[in-house]
């Protein structure tokens, strides 16, 4: 195996083992810290995909701004104490057979799929078509991502100042 | 050549990201079925969202797709930013109301 390949391994397994501590820790501080590995991990593959623009996009949003948000939310919400940090965990067996199933399933398809694999050339970097991209083809879903970032923005500062209000009366 | 098979099965191709991503996104569901806190629940979906968008690099990288898997992800990402302001404001007004996020206790829908 080479260092590709091996890289590929190391990273899934954090990607899935900090995952998986996401999902079955019984602390919601634990899990959102191990969310941070799984976000840099997945990164990571990214780059093993060619992907570097999207790589550095996933670190800048999700681990500087999406994790800093949830993090925030965790503080907020908790009551003081550590006891209440424990979230409540119902419907463990069906939902467990639930996601076994999809997990099955999904593999099954994939690795039965018959995709037709075109080895393409290593690409060095792709923030160069992706921005011609943009300007072009995507314009218009460029601009409206814009717009939705701006309704966002404005609905968070409009329920935030309603929060503020409320805390008085 | 018993090496040589051994050695392309273990080669990281299209079918082992896509089995990462699966796994990702199970573990995902499994956060959104079970968990009763709502940040918790945002976690899962942020993990289904990433799931998502491995299965786009990968399909991008190892078919010849070019590169609209990059442009699809990347508009993933940005409304997964959108999702997870609004939702948080959303949870701390439920917070300041109810005092608490349990999804089961909030069940009241008039103001």
């Amino acid at each position: 195996m080479d260092l590709a390949a091996i890289l590929f391994y190391v990273f899934a397994l954090v990607t899935i083992g900090s995952a998986a501590v996401v999902v079955f820790s019984r602390n919601i501080v634990h899990a959102a810290f191990s969310l941070m590995f799984t976000l840099m991990g997945v990164a990571a593959l990214y780059v093993l995909l060619y992907a570097d623009f999207l790589a550095a996009t996933q670190l800048l949003v999700y681990v500087g701004g999406i994790l800093i948000l949830i993090l925030f939310g965790v503080m907020l919400t908790s009551q003081g104490y550590t006891l209440n940090f424990r979230e409540a965990t119902v419907n463990v067996v069906p939902a467990g057979l639930l996601s076994v199933a999809a997990a099955i399933l999904l593999i099954y398809a994939f690795s039965t799929g018959g995709w037709v694999i075109t080895e393409v050339d290593e690409r060095t970097d792709t923030v160069y078509d992706l921005g011609m991209m943009l300007m072009t083809d995507y314009l218009l879903v460029f601009i409206v991502a814009g717009v939705l970032l701006l309704v966002a923005i404005i609905g968070a500062i409009v329920m935030s100042t309603r929060l503020s209000v409320n805390t008085e009366d | 050549m018993g090496i040589l098979i051994l050695n392309s099965i273990f080669q990281p191709g299209l079918v082992h990201f896509l089995t990462v991503s699966a796994i990702l996104f199970s573990l995902g569901l499994m956060a959104v079925l079970s968990k009763r806190n709502v940040i918790m629940v945002l976690m899962g979906v942020e993990l289904m969202l990433n799931a998502a968008n491995i299965n786009l690099l990968a399909f991008s990288r190892f078919t010849g797709l070019g590169l609209d898997g990059h442009m699809i992800a990347l508009f993933v990402v940005i409304m997964a930013a959108a999702e997870a302001a609004v939702a948080l404001a959303i949870v701390l007004n439920v917070y300041n109301r109810f005092k608490t996020i349990n999804l089961d206790e909030i069940s009241q829908l008039r103001g």
